[in-house]
């Protein structure tokens, strides 16, 4: 159905005094005037039921900053169906923008340190990283090599660190859930 | 010389690579079935270039210069290549010099209308290694990729410099972590070989046993993954689920999932418990009965088979020119296996078939991945029926040794992998070197999807699988 008459919706038309007018002026009723100590408690229970809903989801985010890609298969095996990681609410995302938690694995190489930093920076407060594996923990084997900066904490602020060469699925699922139930403050450098 | 034998195609290129004062080269002679290494010093600090007539050569040739700041005379790419020009120094490995910093790297002119650029990493979007690629596109058609590694390079060779046998194979076993077993072994083979001490039998064997293991994850891990790139979760599930139990038997057998640092020069460090040899064998038996279901599901489901028949051809001539090793050259019809080529042992008391196909496509390198895993089922049954007896390893001389060196080529999951080394008298690593199957596969990634659409471009990359960390040392 078309009409060439112009709408009116954008120039409403004044109100006249009828009837229906009168019934409809002065409703809805003001609200009452704020109690504080209200408004405070239902925040409070509205953030504690966030909490228990959403609180035990993390979007995890991985930048390999020099790995032997080790540390890879096994963050891979945590969502094979044996571990099922995302039961837990916590999952791997794509962009640094929707994420949380930002693992690290690999000994920090010089021709990926400013991607590290740029993949950190990126990530919305409040964030938490995570090191994982012995290389960015301690820059491994390779902390003497020309080619690396070393310990992953040398290029950003380390929560977290699951050792291990690389760590296995059960390691690796045992401190991501530890991050999840731990009270610690994120990082907000 | 060599470069024309190698541009007419009469030798496959095997390595090549630089010391501060001369550069080696290692090819193999399909006719004789030969490989050498011939050497050549360069008291100028150039060397003739081998890629201006032998493209495959481009890459190692940079990398020479790189690391040692030996020149390639007439090489038509002078490009840096593993030098972001972040380091400290520049040539590391040779007569260093300090860095002049980051320079923004030139990457090969594009000309056409309506062209634009897609730049891709280092850093993507799963859980994958760093890497860039620079795609131009004409719409969605891919008109050229290239790539820009490096980026996980942590010096490697630097780092062996002078280390002791133990030190030197953990190194080694953390190249590249997929196929710790196949490098460890390598590096074993080359050091026995410089050495001139041959390891016990069941040394060999065993071997062959954490190689195959590992073949079978990798290839069960990648045609799920390539399948999960054509948005076909189930049969990455299913994959995944087997891989894991390859997993667990492996940690059974050796204590270690991916079998990390249980190869080392001299033999084994650890033998297998019976118990977890009897359920590795299971295990193998239970896979290769749900072998057939997993290729009546791949063939008989026409949204994958859409996306990957016909998707990101590699042809025959160019994966010859390119030596390019494994599933990648066996799915383009260049039939060479270091396994069957070399028989080193045990192979040569293995059977063992080695598929071939000519299409040169995702299907076909996803149906070798099949036929391998089913093969690999076979030799770890094989193996673990004819466990020789006597011990795993013999010790090493440690002191006063003749000073030697040794070269290997172990077929990985990825393809034929290099390893060469030089020991000094105190049996101390001199210089070590090691060339990934990937550094002959990545070149043809980018003809590959040349023509292709950007989004197919995940189910090749995958298809092809290439190693950064090994590529990148």
């Amino acid at each position: 159905m078309t009409s060439d008459r112009p709408r009116s919706a954008s120039s409403p038309r004044p109100r006249r005094p009828t009837l229906f007018g009168l019934i409809r002026s002065g409703l809805p009723e003001p609200p009452p005037p704020t109690d504080d100590t209200l408004v405070r408690d239902l925040g409070l229970r509205v953030q504690e039921r966030a909490r228990q809903r959403l609180g035990r989801s993390l979007a995890l985010r991985l930048v390999d900053a020099g790995s032997c890609n080790g540390c890879e298969l096994e963050l891979h095996a945590l969502q094979n169906p044996f571990y099922d990681l995302e039961r837990f609410g916590l999952r791997f995302v794509a962009s640094p923008r929707h994420a949380d938690v930002l693992l690290v694995t690999g000994a920090v190489t010089r021709n990926m340190r400013e991607a590290l930093e740029r993949t950190y920076q990126a990530i919305p407060d409040p964030k938490w990283v995570v090191a994982v594996g012995d290389c960015p923990a301690t820059g491994g084997l390779f902390s003497q090599s020309y080619a690396c900066v070393g310990p992953a904490s040398a290029v950003v602020p380390i929560d977290l660190t699951i050792p291990g060469c690389p760590p296995r699925p059960q390691d690796l699922l045992a401190g991501l859930l530890a991050l999840l139930e731990s009270n610690g403050k994120p990082g907000r450098r | 010389m060599a470069g024309e034998t190698l541009a007419a195609g009469g030798y496959s290129l095997l390595a090549l690579w630089g010391e501060p004062d001369c550069v080696h080269l290692s090819f193999w002679d399909a006719g004789s079935g030969a490989a050498a290494v011939m050497t050549l010093p360069c008291p100028e600090g150039r060397f003739p270039s081998i890629g201006r007539l032998h493209p495959p050569a481009l890459r190692l040739e940079r990398t020479i210069h790189d690391l040692f700041g030996l020149a390639a005379e007439e090489s038509p790419d002078a490009r840096p290549w593993l030098d972001h020009g972040v380091w400290e120094t520049r040539f590391p490995l040779g007569k260093t010099s300090p860095s002049s910093g980051p320079t923004p790297y030139p990457f090969l002119p594009t000309e056409g209308e309506e062209l634009h650029q897609v730049p891709v990493g280092p850093v993507h979007a799963g859980i994958i290694e760093p890497g860039h690629f620079r795609f131009t596109a004409a719409g969605e058609t891919v008109v050229r990729l290239e790539e820009r590694l490096g980026y996980v390079h942590r010096g490697v060779e630097g780092l062996l410099r002078g280390e002791d046998l133990e030190q030197a194979a953990a190194l080694a076993a953390r190249i590249s972590g997929d196929t710790t077993a196949a490098y460890s072994s390598a590096f074993a083979q080359a050091v026995e070989a410089a050495l001139d001490v041959e390891a016990p039998s069941l040394a060999h064997w065993l071997r062959a046993l954490c190689v195959e293991t590992e073949r079978v994850a990798n290839h069960l891990g990648d045609i799920g993954a390539i399948c999960n790139d054509a948005a076909f979760a189930r049969m990455h599930a299913f994959c995944s689920v087997l891989r894991e139990k390859i997993l667990r038997a492996a940690d059974l057998c050796f204590g270690h999932r991916l079998m990390m640092d249980q190869i080392i020069p001299g033999g084994m460090r650890t033998v297998p418990p019976g118990e977890a040899l009897r359920k590795l064998r299971e295990l193998s038996e239970e896979i290769t009965a749900s072998l057939p279901g997993i290729l009546q599901v791949y063939e008989t489901t026409p949204s994958l088979q859409d996306r990957v028949v016909g998707t990101g051809v590699l042809s025959r001539a160019l994966a010859s020119q390119y030596a390019s090793g494994g599933v990648i050259g066996r799915a383009s019809g260049r039939l060479f296996d270091a396994r069957c080529h070399l028989a080193y042992p045990p192979y040569s008391s293995l059977r063992f078939s080695v598929p071939v196909r000519e299409e040169g496509d995702v299907d076909a390198r996803i149906s070798i991945r099949i036929r391998e895993v089913e093969q690999s089922l076979d030799l770890i049954r094989q193996i673990i029926d004819g466990l020789p007896e006597g011990p795993a390893s013999k010790p090493l001389p440690q002191e006063r040794v003749a000073p030697g060196e040794g070269v290997a080529l172990v077929e990985g999951f990825r393809g034929d992998l290099f390893a060469w080394v030089r020991l000094d008298e105190r049996a101390c690593v001199e210089r070590c070197h090691f060339r990934d199957p990937s550094w002959f596969q990545w070149p043809l990634l980018e003809a590959v999807v040349y023509g292709n659409i950007i989004a197919d471009f995940p189910l090749c990359n995958k298809s092809f699988n290439c190693s950064y960390s090994g590529h990148d040392l």
